[in-house]
């Protein structure tokens, strides 16, 4: 078997996106595709924990389990019966700018989503009795998730606080237990009354449906919902590091060490031009056996188990705003030497900075970015989450279809500059100390 | 009140077009064209009941590490180069290569693949560094509770079948050695028996024809092994599994099950759903919705060649270890005492077609199931009778099938977590005995 040299062409793929906005100002997309007989629906709301107030912790996240409480017409685990006696499937999730709803159904039941989402935008039922009982359950799903396991919340929980000064960016999205158990209904309904605005939420719909019959439908369940402004969002900058942050902590499960470094990267939003050389960046340093980090410390100097780099610290590149950042996390061998680990990662990025990048070793990395996007997309519900939130973060879910070719427009000399970016000056990085054996 | 609107007409279950084909050299392709987006997924699998658990485990994440005379680099960067990508992975019944690509890169995928079948190097620096960095996973997946808890229950429940152990040790992985990996690859790395999935957007002809000339250079022959049947349940003692200081206990519960041909599948599925099988089930309902002992309660039918399984598995805080195993037991045994009601049936046989649905609207959905069915000598037709039989299932048939199944007479159960905190309340509701010391 031998190389080749020349480069693959990145396809797009053609999703067709009518936009409109209803007098109330919730704003709509559409994006058929009759490729398989079923529909994604999905309600984005520009809300998630950088929001939360202080003393709150984790009620951005408590709240989205109250919006499957009931709601105007509907009682206690309609919601779930009712998707689920559709032949459906529903979640929801919290995030830091935002909170989605969602369900993916046979496209016959496509109007009775619509009629569930629109009911629970006119306002859920806040009780005490089902704030108390999912406040247990939130309790349950942090102690599955970070109290119970090793390298629980490693890193989305543990790195932000280094990075951050303020509250917004820097507090534990998951929520103090504390925090918790005080949150009352008055605070439900005012965060309800505050973020949960027609005009501050998107509707997307994708999938096999005909554009004029559903909005008609859209228009019929969700015309009536009343019209109440988005907030303002505050601006959540901080500024850059100017020196390097280092924190550790012992876990007391976790067998072995890690390690998380972050570096501040450009405005996604305001900056996409800036933004996408940091999200190639991150896989020309860690994708596969053949990317630079995994290379040199995985195989070459078996300092690290595994290395993974990602964009934005719920690893969501096209679906958070500034400030954000640029993430490496690494799993050491025992014994491993986390302050060797984050100087060879300083020297591969300058490296990268002086010396360039191999012939090929680019577009090969924008090649397989191009299937990743691509395979996301062929599920009628990543589709759609995916326009909804680029519809509420940039006013743009077409952009869906152009992600592939600009991530293939990036620039071998901008991959360097951002490399050059990434300085022992700028990083914040925490470290787990192995407290645990095998137990 | 605002009334619920009605669904539309239930669409027909629509089966994509496949076509098959045996190579000559015993290789099985199957194809099937859905062009939505412009990429093609790869499943290659092959028949590995009982290969020694370490070598096969290692070689799994060692057979692209060298081949042909490429590094595993170069082989890296190669598929990367189409927008590739290839891992593999295995169980106690199979070995599973997966990909994917871009549509115009699957000829070298294709070629990629055979040239890892035909000649893998298992190079003893990449075996040392890759046996190393499996140990080191297993030391972190003997550290997760839901782990731990899985492997004291296949232990329990299949005592000596080869079902009964599926981690290696981390000092059994790194022992193994490259001469070993060579001779598993050679002695189980063939075409026949093998079968070859190719899903996306490529016409199911030249998707075929691809195949051919990229794999009919890959011969070979070998014997072909069969499982035991995996042992009948044998209920005992609920099972304790000491965690100290474990801030959840982990409930598991096996039942009975069968395989998806046999004719109580379809009720079984269906009574499943209703016990705790679905977020919309009694069993959820009751210990998240309304007691909150609990996150993610489930409720599963996993088939392996040699037998199904059933098994109820919840995360629950510590102090209500007792009173959750107690709910869970009056589900089992309310299903198994009485037939559900008519709405109840209605709602999860929707769910059971509806999903049938959305798990075949994908590329990599359809690539998965068509592998995983094919492995059991099922064709995805066998879907289009299922969701017939699913239609016609009545709530006495799911009755039945629950007394036989769901029957916590049957059910073997077993509890991880701090065990002096959790022993009391578990000894009030059942004969309980520490692991390591039960009676089978």
């Amino acid at each position: 078997m031998s190389v080749r040299s020349s480069a693959i062409r990145i396809p797009a793929t053609k999703y067709p996106v009518e936009r409109l906005t209803l007098p109330n100002g919730l704003r709509v997309v559409l994006a058929p595709d009759r490729s398989a007989p079923v529909v994604g629906v999905a309600v984005v709301y520009d809300v998630g924990i950088r929001s939360e107030p202080e003393g709150r912790t984790g009620f951005a996240h408590l709240f989205e389990h109250l919006m499957f409480q009931g709601s105007e017409n509907l009682e206690k685990l309609a919601h779930f019966r009712y998707v689920q006696g559709s032949g459906g499937t529903f979640n929801g999730s919290t995030h830091l700018d935002y909170t989605d709803y969602f369900e993916t159904l046979p496209s016959n039941a496509l109007e009775r989503a619509l009629f569930l989402e629109a009911d629970r935008m006119r306002g859920p039922r806040l009780t005490s009795e089902n704030l108390r009982n999912q406040v247990d359950v939130v309790k349950e799903e942090i102690r599955v998730n970070v109290l119970n396991r090793p390298y629980g919340g490693f890193p989305w929980l543990k790195l932000p606080p280094v990075m951050f000064d303020t509250f917004p960016n820097a507090h534990d999205g998951y929520g103090s237990f504390t925090d918790l158990e005080s949150a009352t209904v008055e605070d439900a309904a005012e965060f309800f009354q505050r973020y949960y605005a027609a005009g501050n939420a998107v509707l997307s719909v994708s999938g096999d449906f005909d554009v004029a019959e559903a909005t008609r439908l859209v228009e019929e369940h969700f015309g009536d919902v009343p019209a109440r402004k988005a907030p303002t969002r505050p601006d959540f900058d901080e500024p850059d590091l100017a020196e390097e942050r280092r924190h550790s902590y012992t876990d007391r499960l976790a067998p072995l060490p890690a390690v998380a470094a972050a570096w501040r990267v450009p405005d996604p939003i305001d900056d996409l031009a800036g933004y996408l050389p940091y999200v190639v960046l991150a896989e020309v340093l860690t994708d596969g056996d053949a990317s630079r980090l995994v290379e040199r410390m995985v195989l070459r100097d078996r300092s690290v188990t595994s290395v993974g780099g990602y964009l934005g610290f719920m690893g969501e590149p096209f679906a958070v705003r500034d400030p954000t950042a640029l993430l490496l996390q690494a799993h050491l061998p025992p014994g491993g030497d986390v302050g060797k680990v984050l100087d060879t990662i300083d020297e591969e990025c300058q490296r990268i900075a002086t010396d360039g990048l191999a012939p090929g070793e680019l577009a090969r990395t924008q090649a397989r970015m191009a299937t990743h996007l691509l395979r996301d997309v062929d599920a009628v519900l990543g589709r759609c989450l995916q326009m909804a939130v680029l519809e509420q973060q940039r006013g743009a879910p077409e952009l869906i279809n152009e992600l592939p070719r600009l991530i293939a427009e990036v620039t071998e000399e901008q991959i360097l500059a951002a490399a050059a970016a990434l300085t022992a000056q700028r990083r914040a990085s925490v470290e787990v100390i192995p407290g645990g054996g095998n137990k | 009140m605002r009334q619920l609107p009605a669904l539309g007409p239930n669409r027909p279950l629509k089966l994509p077009k496949i076509v098959e084909e045996t190579l000559p050299n015993g290789l099985t392709v199957m194809a099937i064209r859905r062009p939505a987006v412009p990429l093609v997924e790869v499943r290659l699998r092959l028949p590995f009941a009982r290969a020694h658990l370490a070598r096969t485990a290692v070689l799994t994440q060692t057979m692209l590490s060298g081949a042909d005379g490429l590094t595993g680099v170069e082989i890296a960067a190669e598929l990367q180069k189409v927008g590739g990508g290839l891992n593999s992975g295995a169980d106690p019944d199979r070995l599973l290569l997966s990909g994917n690509s871009l549509t115009a890169g699957l000829e070298r995928l294709l070629e990629i693949m055979s040239s890892v079948l035909t000649g893998a190097s298992y190079p003893s620096g990449e075996v040392a560094t890759e046996r190393g960095r499996l140990a080191d996973r297993i030391r972190v997946a003997l550290s997760q509770p839901s782990h731990l808890a899985r492997e004291a229950l296949l232990k329990r429940i299949y005592g000596r079948h080869p079902y009964a152990v599926q981690t290696p040790t981390p000092e059994q992985v790194v022992s193994v050695t490259p001469g070993a990996l060579r001779k598993l690859h050679a002695e189980r790395i063939h075409p026949a028996g093998a079968i070859l999935v190719i899903v996306g957007d490529v016409t199911p002809n030249k998707a075929i024809a691809a195949a051919e000339r990229a794999l009919s250079a890959w011969t070979g022959d070998g014997k072909d092994v069969e499982l035991p049947a995996v042992p009948e349940l044998e209920p005992g003692p609920l099972t304790l599994v000491d965690r100290p200081d474990a801030v959840q206990s982990s409930l598991r519960v096996a039942l009975p099950a069968v395989p998806r041909t046999h004719p109580d599948h379809a009720p079984l599925q269906l009574a499943n759903l209703i016990f705790g099988g679905y977020f919309s089930s009694r069993w959820v309902e009751n210990i998240r919705e309304d007691k909150g002992y609990t996150y993610g309660p489930h409720s599963l039918i996993e088939h392996a060649v040699a037998g199904s399984s059933l098994t109820v598995a919840a995360e629950v805080a510590t102090e209500v270890t007792g009173p959750a195993l107690l709910e869970t037991m009056y589900e089992l045994g309310r299903l198994a005492s009485l037939p559900p009601r008519e709405d109840e049936l209605e709602q999860a046989r929707q769910y059971a077609l509806g999903t049938l649905q959305l798990g075949m609207s994908t590329q990599a959905g359809l690539a998965g199931l068509a592998v995983t069915y094919a492995g059991f000598g099922l064709r995805l037709d066998y879907l289009a009778d299922h969701a017939g039989r699913l239609a016609k299932v009545s709530v006495d048939e799911v009755g039945a099938a629950a007394a036989r199944y769901l029957a916590p007479a049957r059910a073997v159960s077993l509890v991880l977590g701090d065990a002096e905190r959790i022993e009391p309340s578990l000894s009030a509701l059942t004969p309980v005995t520490r692991a390591g010391s039960e009676v089978v």
